[in-house]
């Protein structure tokens, strides 16, 4: 593979995840550049991803260099019958770099072994999702100063959320210690519990999202509950209340907790909890914005 | 006279290749595996023969040909218990069990309809994460299929 691609988080050794976080604390320092200019990165979403493209997007504009691609596979080629092959080598004449968002898992390796230019993986299918755990990293790292022996606490569907899963993969070089809390249905696969112990991470699961649970985190981390995802809606309208974050719940947490959140939030975490300085899940987003110009410039080999 | 008709059903090859002992309902997907059909040199094929270790196995002879080993080995996916004997001049000259290579090219197919190497014209990989029990991880959308889920190109 080529080595500049992006496709998942565990293609990342310990030291490349560090350098790329302090890459992205000299971008919030300092996020328009011109050091792109001259460069054209496509953005090409297979399926539409408003948030993640906006995002890969301003980054690139911020550093001078031009976008081209697409938002949606029914303006492309793609809905005629392309091959993904022939998309990526006809964009790959006119991009030096191609970010792609695509609905089928693998479709990022695949591209990225075909490619001429780097790949940059912005989600393909429920598989790997990596500019979103890099986001995630820095946030833990910007707001805790350091990302060892923290203590994150998952809470929501704990089984389809990728975020979920490779945020827990990422954590395993600075000895984290998780709180799983989820219904029975959406419990954290025993594959991922098996990695902690092959890793030996420590972690505990409980279906009772609990004051004590949340006053021993660090790290709050909330992911929505899919209505979908139950066969039942009483159930589901059931479980959706039982893991929903309330202000009045944060009291006695410790004051370095950070509630955060992949976003789009529905109900899971409720209003009031906004003003709370440990509500942080916006800046969160924004932080996406210097972690993607640190993989941009990675992918293109700027230092 | 009962010896000489088993000697008929597994008649002496002069050179070329046997693999033995392969379970007899993974036969013919070994036949296939190799594209035996497309062969113009003289094959035996010998389905349910009596074997005092198997109950019943499967055999087959293919006069003239030596196979590369990582070839011979992609059989071990759906018949691990195989033996291979390569023959020159009427002598065993190797004998061996097939062995699982540790990442399997375009051969095996992906369980997972949503992964890209089931929309796409493209050779599949899978990686051995385990060999017993058996368990493959495809190389694209990595997910891991246990023998059940396994099915071949």
């Amino acid at each position: 593979m080529d080595k500049k691609s992006l496709v998942s988080i565990s293609d990342l050794s310990k030291e490349e995840i560090v350098g790329l976080l302090n890459k992205a604390a000299e971008f919030e320092k300092n996020p328009n550049q011109r050091i792109l200019q001259g460069k054209v990165v496509a953005t090409l979403f297979f399926e539409p991803s408003t948030r993640t493209r906006l995002s890969f997007e301003t980054a690139v504009n911020r550093l001078g260099g031009r976008v081209i691609g697409f938002s949606d596979a029914k303006t492309s080629s793609q809905s005629k019958g392309e091959t993904l092959k022939d998309t990526i080598m006809m964009v790959s004449n006119y991009a030096d770099v191609i970010v792609m968002r695509h609905y089928l898992e693998g479709a990022a390796r695949y591209a990225s072994e075909i490619s001429p230019v780097p790949i940059v993986n912005a989600g393909d299918g429920a598989n790997q999702h990596p500019s979103q755990t890099m986001l995630d990293l820095y946030s833990i790292y910007k707001t805790q100063g350091t990302l060892e022996n923290q203590v994150i606490t998952m809470v929501g569907d704990l089984k389809y959320g990728r975020t979920v899963h490779s945020l827990l993969e990422a954590m395993r070089f600075w000895k984290p210690r998780f709180n799983f809390v989820a219904c029975e249905e959406l419990k954290m696969p025993d594959k991922y519990k098996r990695f902690c112990e092959m890793h030996g991470i420590e972690y505990r699961e409980t279906t009772d999202f609990s004051e004590e649970v949340i006053n021993e985190s660090d790290i709050l981390y909330m992911t929505r509950v899919q209505g979908e995802r139950f066969s039942d809606v009483l159930e589901y309208e059931r479980t959706k209340s039982l893991y929903t974050l309330h202000n009045d719940m944060l009291k006695s947490s410790k004051p370095n907790l950070k509630v955060l959140h992949p976003l789009p939030r529905i109900t899971e975490i409720s209003q009031d909890v906004d003003d709370n300085p440990k509500a942080y899940f916006f800046q969160q987003a924004k932080n996406g914005l210097y972690a993607r110009q640190a993989i941009l410039c990675r992918a293109l080999g700027i230092d | 006279m009962v010896k000489d008709k088993k000697e008929l059903a597994v008649a002496a090859l002069k050179n070329g290749t046997v693999i033995d002992h392969i379970p007899s309902e993974s036969l013919f997907q070994v036949v296939d595996l190799l594209g035996l059909q497309k062969l113009t040199s003289n094959v035996t094929i010998g389905f349910n023969l009596s074997s005092s270790e198997m109950g019943k196995k499967g055999i087959i002879k293919i006069a003239d040909i030596e196979y590369p080993e990582d070839m011979l080995n992609r059989i071990a996916l759906i018949a691990p218990t195989a033996v291979i004997n390569i023959i020159k001049d009427y002598d065993v000259v190797e004998k061996r069990k097939v062995s699982l290579p540790d990442s399997l090219i375009d051969i095996v197919k992906c369980p997972n309809p949503k992964c890209i190497s089931n929309n796409e014209p493209m050779r599949t990989r899978f990686d051995v994460v385990s060999h017993k029990p058996l368990s493959l991880r495809c190389h694209f959308c990595e997910c891991v299929a246990s023998a059940a889920e396994i099915t071949l190109k």
